[in-house]
């Protein structure tokens, strides 16, 4: 536990930096901590933040989940399936560089402004990263002990429960932690372009009106559930997984 | 198939026929294909033509590999009690207790030795009770004496479920004290060159008996064994 205070001391030394330069600057376009954790407790005694955390949440989760499985599934049978992967691996590269915002529009454009549409849009962002690293994951599958499995009969559930997801767990993790932080994003570029409520939009509103306070405000507060999210389940979820593997001395 | 894509012949007219409950050792030089024939026989390499024919009935087979192939995230009771039919609920303590095995059923693999990797790869094989146990040189780049310690449980665990074994070695010493019969394999493609009883009792496979019977097999068949 020595780490922690460390840490700590980390995060107070940033608010500590902002302060100082928010002070010297001293403008309404750079406000200070103090600022907008007054417009945080503000819009948190209205309801209002809590309401846009959770639509923004919610719609992150639904991506994320979408593409998690989507792009596992993919991933998986590529990595498996020689001829599979040749004639997917062209579309896996034309979509992993589409630039978001086309693909953000053209959900948009043809399946109108839905919620539907919001949360494929960003599915269809983050699927070809999670083939890619599932891929990689399922052409690292140990032969050695798939022999096992079949020589000792194991059915289909113990084979994918106790064989195959541990050694693809740590691709798994991988393609969700670099996932969460990338679809987040993309989900504030949704909410702002075709959505009426979200984190996202609430900052294309503030934008409009010029108050930094308020765009800082909600972003300091959903980076916040993203770091509670991260300490809280990703975390502990990870060490536990990983519990049989030799500790560093 | 090698590697780099080449088709070549590894086994050609290879024949032979096990009896229940024995304890056959399959010898031959490396690289001769004794781990194809096991595999051939898993079923894990179906690029061959002949047949394998088993016994009527339900027939278990299962196999202690070179490596001890556990899964390294599984407890050691975990990596046994998986291998076990859906629904069995034997009780493999008495198993755990026969290799020694009772002190480490929470640990992973990852914090035993090799000697005990494999008297827990021992234990999955015979908690399933197979019928047929195929051992593919399980007691290489052990010290001689764990490889000892663990012939001596393979051989009380043989005993107790008449069970039908063959095991591959290169370990020629190793063969003779444990089989009672030796089958040679060499050539290129390879088959069976020799079929050796084995008659002397196994306590008395000590000494200068045993030096005997190595002598003269490696004299019959210096192509094959090297003692």
């Amino acid at each position: 536990m020595k780490r922690a205070p460390l840490k700590l001391l980390s995060v107070l030394g940033f608010f500590l930096l902002w302060a100082i330069i928010a002070a010297a600057v001293n403008s309404p376009d750079v406000p200070g901590p103090a600022e907008v954790g007054l417009f945080v407790a503000r819009e948190a005694s209205s309801g209002e933040l809590f309401y846009n955390l959770a639509v923004t949440l919610s719609r992150v989760a639904a991506a994320f989940l979408i593409s998690l499985i989507v792009g596992s599934a993919i991933g998986i049978v590529m990595g498996q399936n020689r001829a599979v992967d040749r004639i997917l691996d062209p579309w896996i590269i034309i979509f992993v560089n589409l630039p978001a915002l086309v693909i953000i529009v053209l959900c948009y454009i043809w399946m109108g402004l839905t919620e539907v549409a919001a949360v494929t849009a960003v599915a269809l962002n983050k699927i070809p990263n999670v083939v890619i690293t599932m891929r990689e994951g399922a052409r690292s599958l140990d032969p050695k002990l798939s022999e096992m499995a079949r020589v000792f009969r194991f059915s289909r559930m113990r084979t994918i429960r106790h064989v195959v997801l541990p050694q693809l767990q740590p691709f798994i993790a991988a393609a969700g932690r670099s996932g969460l932080a990338l679809i987040w994003k993309i989900v504030l570029v949704v909410e702002l372009l075709g959505r009426s409520n979200g984190v996202g939009f609430q900052i294309h509103l503030y934008f409009q009106l010029f108050d930094v306070a308020a765009i800082l405000g909600y972003t300091l507060a959903f980076v916040i559930v993203m770091l509670a999210i991260e300490f809280s389940v990703v975390q502990p979820l990870e060490h536990h997984l990983t519990r049989w593997r030799p500790k560093p001395a | 198939m090698s590697a780099d894509g080449e088709e070549s012949e590894i086994l050609r007219d290879l024949a032979f026929t096990l009896e229940a409950g024995t304890f056959t050792c399959l010898i031959g030089p490396s690289g001769c294909g004794k781990t194809t024939t096991l595999r051939i026989l898993l079923g894990l390499d179906r690029d061959f033509s002949g047949t394998v024919t088993m016994p009527a009935g339900n027939v278990r087979t299962v196999a202690v590999f070179q490596e001890p192939r556990l899964l390294p995230w599984r407890t050691v009771e975990q990596n046994v009690r998986l291998a076990l039919p859906p629904g069995a609920t034997p009780d493999i303590q008495p198993l755990f207790a026969t290799l020694g095995l009772q002190a480490m059923l929470d640990r992973y693999p990852s914090e035993l030795s090799l000697g005990l990797e494999r008297r827990v790869a021992l234990a999955r094989a015979f908690a399933v009770m197979p019928d047929v146990l195929l051992l593919d040189e399980p007691f290489v780049s052990l010290d001689e004496h764990t490889a000892e310690r663990l012939r001596e449980l393979l051989i009380e665990l043989w005993r107790r479920h008449a069970v039908t074994v063959l095991m591959v070695t290169h370990n020629v010493r190793e063969a003779v004290q444990l089989a009672d019969r030796l089958l040679l394999m060499n050539g290129r493609p390879a088959g069976i060159v020799g079929d050796v009883a084995v008659p002397m009792e196994r306590s008395k496979r000590s000494g200068d008996r045993l030096q005997q019977f190595l002598d003269e097999l490696t004299r019959n068949h210096a192509q094959t064994v090297r003692a």
